[in-house]
């Protein structure tokens, strides 16, 4: 009559794990969606072509001679990229008004002495247009360099878009997985009053909490590693820094998620609220903390609230060590806010936690 | 005999504009080894009373005494020795029935092997089944189940038969009297007027938030001072039969009219049917129904109401 049961932590965690397996559209979600935006997002920022220069020529006698110079492909194959167009004053304006055009080009003079180059220089890539085509037409005037120069095009693994962008999307996934893993389970269980059940038994509340989060912790490992294989042999995607590193900031920032998660399924009754609630916290973490892009371009005082983001963190460290080689140790400031997110929210929960009804 | 529940005065209200008076000053015992029935329309208090007794609500005030011991002071001991089956738990869908009771057996420090649980709901055959493949019948078994694998000394089911076919509802009350066999004491809710009168030793009617009859099924029946009931109506004018008549047989208690039909309470139908046919004989009556039942702890509800149960349904 007494066998000795096994340890409620253990088998909470494994009827977690069973749940979790048993939902094949779960499964597809949580693993293969990032996979996904790896393909999706690393395939169009890969090989990306440079930026087209739009070059006018305004319509007169010498306008054939200088697109025939702008037209002349070079042995690099690099400076074929004017494309250009002769067309007549008002067209001209037009085009550049909405930026159609970078640049209009106009001959002024019989032998084509005297040039004007019309443009905006508050334009992105206008100011570049009028340096480059300028270049070509001094060039082919004869014009000599007196410094060789050669050009080097940077494509190291580590420092391509994709590069930056596997770090983030772990990040975001274990952002996701924990929040919806964790949160969105137990509105379910509060829903069915399956938590209510739980409560008539000597179940100790903090068991179900630590199951809860163990078992988000178990099964968001074949999520990062089937992320990064997938980033590895589609992409060359790899690691400078060591890979326990990476596994450690990936350990406690799913920690850290699914802390957060158990917070904001604390009080909830409904799954309508719940998944409001978890979009509430996504979102600043989404547009703010740099999955896709790197949150310098926002201004300068909003960057130390982005560093207090809890996403923020775990994206940084992981791209310090994944694309920059750092050490664990030399990460200490973004650790520090991560192990405050875990403890905090999860001491909240705990204790505002409503178990009955 | 020691007592396995002890209520004092208990009251909950819940807080609201205007609070809701659920539960009004209740008092009741219920003996070790009882089968307790908890009687009444929805909305009498009997699922807030139960969960007092279970812990998950706390009482606004009054006391509650479990296996002799206090929520505020013993709570987890008594976790440790109640089972407890709740009305509208689901239960996990994608987990088997056998998981499911390895799982509510590691939260009890003393209980029994889940396959034992499993046999004594007989659902041995759906043992590797998940629940969301399981009829709503053999899921209620398994909430049962739940309940007992901790080996508890008091078990709480409320409205353990609610939604279940007739074939079902027997099933789960052949479980039921099982346990009484191992005198175990089980506290039930029920709606259900038949369901008491099978199962429970002694029952408490509740309605509105208060206990309106205690006692056991055979004396809250006797209470009536009829143990039948005879209804008929006759071929032509209601008018032609004088009540006094009818009134003035041996054993009937009471004549009442409802509609086209005469409502007799009595206590000995054997006695009365061969009188009461001989009268409307004499007066060249004839009889175009006629039924006759068992008084039932339904009567005893209509009675000490004037509500029939489903009317008290309807009113919620």
């Amino acid at each position: 009559m007494n066998d000795r049961p096994t340890n409620p932590i253990i088998t909470l965690t494994l009827i977690r794990l069973k749940e979790f397996i048993r939902r094949p559209e779960a499964l597809f979600w949580v693993y293969f969606f990032p996979v996904l935006m790896v393909v999706v997002l690393g395939t169009a920022f890969r090989n990306k072509p440079a930026d087209k220069i739009f070059v006018d020529v305004l319509s007169n006698e010498f306008a054939a001679e200088v697109v025939a110079i702008l037209n002349i492909k070079t042995d690099d194959g690099a400076n074929n990229d004017f494309e250009t167009r002769i067309v007549d004053a008002t067209t001209a304006r037009d085009r550049l008004r909405s930026s159609k055009s970078n640049l209009l080009v106009v001959a002024k003079d019989k032998s084509l002495d005297l040039l004007e180059y019309q443009f905006d220089p508050q334009r992105p890539g206008s100011k570049n247009a009028k340096l480059l085509v300028d270049n070509r037409l001094q060039t082919s005037a004869g014009r000599m360099n007196p410094i060789q120069t050669r050009d080097v095009v940077f494509e190291e693994p580590g420092g391509r878009y994709v590069d930056f962008l596997v770090p983030g999307l772990l990040a975001m996934g274990l952002m996701g997985g924990g929040l919806w893993g964790v949160g969105y389970a137990i509105v379910d269980m509060r829903i069915r009053k399956l938590l209510k059940r739980y409560m008539a038994t000597p179940m100790r509340r903090s068991h179900f909490l630590i199951a809860m989060m163990a078992s988000r912790l178990v099964y968001m490992w074949p999520q990062v590693i089937v992320l990064l294989l997938f980033s590895y042999f589609a992409f060359g995607v790899t690691s400078f820094g060591s890979w326990f590193s990476v596994a450690f900031v990936v350990f406690i920032g799913a920690i850290e998620f699914a802390a957060i998660g158990l917070l904001v399924a604390a009080r909830t009754r409904t799954l309508e609220a719940a998944s409001g609630l978890m979009n509430l916290a996504m979102l600043p973490m989404w547009t703010l903390s740099g999955i896709f892009f790197s949150y310098e371009n926002f201004p300068e005082i909003l960057h130390p609230i982005i560093k207090w983001l809890p996403l923020t963190p775990v994206i940084d460290a992981l791209r310090a060590i994944m694309m920059d080689g750092k050490t664990l140790a030399s990460q200490w400031p973004e650790l520090g806010i991560i192990t405050l997110w875990c403890i905090v929210p999860f001491a909240i929960a705990l204790w505002i936690f409503r178990w009955s009804d | 005999m020691s007592l396995a529940i002890n209520c004092k005065n208990l009251v909950k209200t819940y807080p609201g504009k205007p609070p809701v008076q659920a539960v009004r000053g209740i008092n009741f015992e219920v003996q070790t080894g009882e089968c307790y029935g908890v009687l009444g329309p929805n909305g009498a208090g009997k699922t807030t009373t139960i969960e007092i007794l279970e812990g998950l609500l706390a009482a606004t005030s009054g006391e509650a005494e479990v296996l002799g011991m206090r929520w505020n002071k013993d709570a987890q001991s008594i976790r440790e020795r109640i089972g407890v089956s709740l009305q509208e738990t689901r239960l996990s869908d994608r987990l088997t029935v056998l998981e499911t009771l390895q799982l509510f057996r590691s939260f009890y420090a003393n209980g029994i092997n889940p396959e034992v649980a499993i046999a004594k709901v007989s659902l041995q055959e759906k043992s590797n089944a998940w629940i969301k493949n399981l009829s709503g019948g053999q899921q209620q078994r398994l909430a049962v189940a739940t309940a007992l694998v901790g080996n508890p000394d008091l078990i709480f089911l409320d409205e353990p038969t609610t939604g279940l076919d007739p074939s079902s509802r027997r099933e789960l009350w052949s479980i039921i009297e099982s346990f009484k066999a191992e005198n175990k004491t089980v506290l039930l809710t029920t709606h259900y007027m038949e369901e008491a009168e099978q199962l429970c030793d002694r029952v408490a009617i509740f309605d509105s938030g208060t206990i309106i009859a205690e006692g056991s099924p055979a004396e809250l029946i006797g209470s009536l001072g009829a143990e039948h009931f005879i209804d008929f109506s006759i071929d032509g004018d209601m008018n032609s039969l004088n009540t006094a008549t009818i009134e003035s047989l041996d054993s009937v208690r009471n004549v009442a009219i409802d509609g086209d039909h005469f409502h007799l309470s009595v206590g000995k139908s054997h006695l009365v049917l061969p009188a009461l046919l001989e009268k409307l004989g004499q007066q060249r009556l004839s009889l175009t129904n006629l039924t006759t039942r068992h008084a039932s702890l339904e009567d005893v509800f209509i009675s000490l109401t004037g509500r029939t149960l489903v009317d008290s349904e309807d009113v919620k």
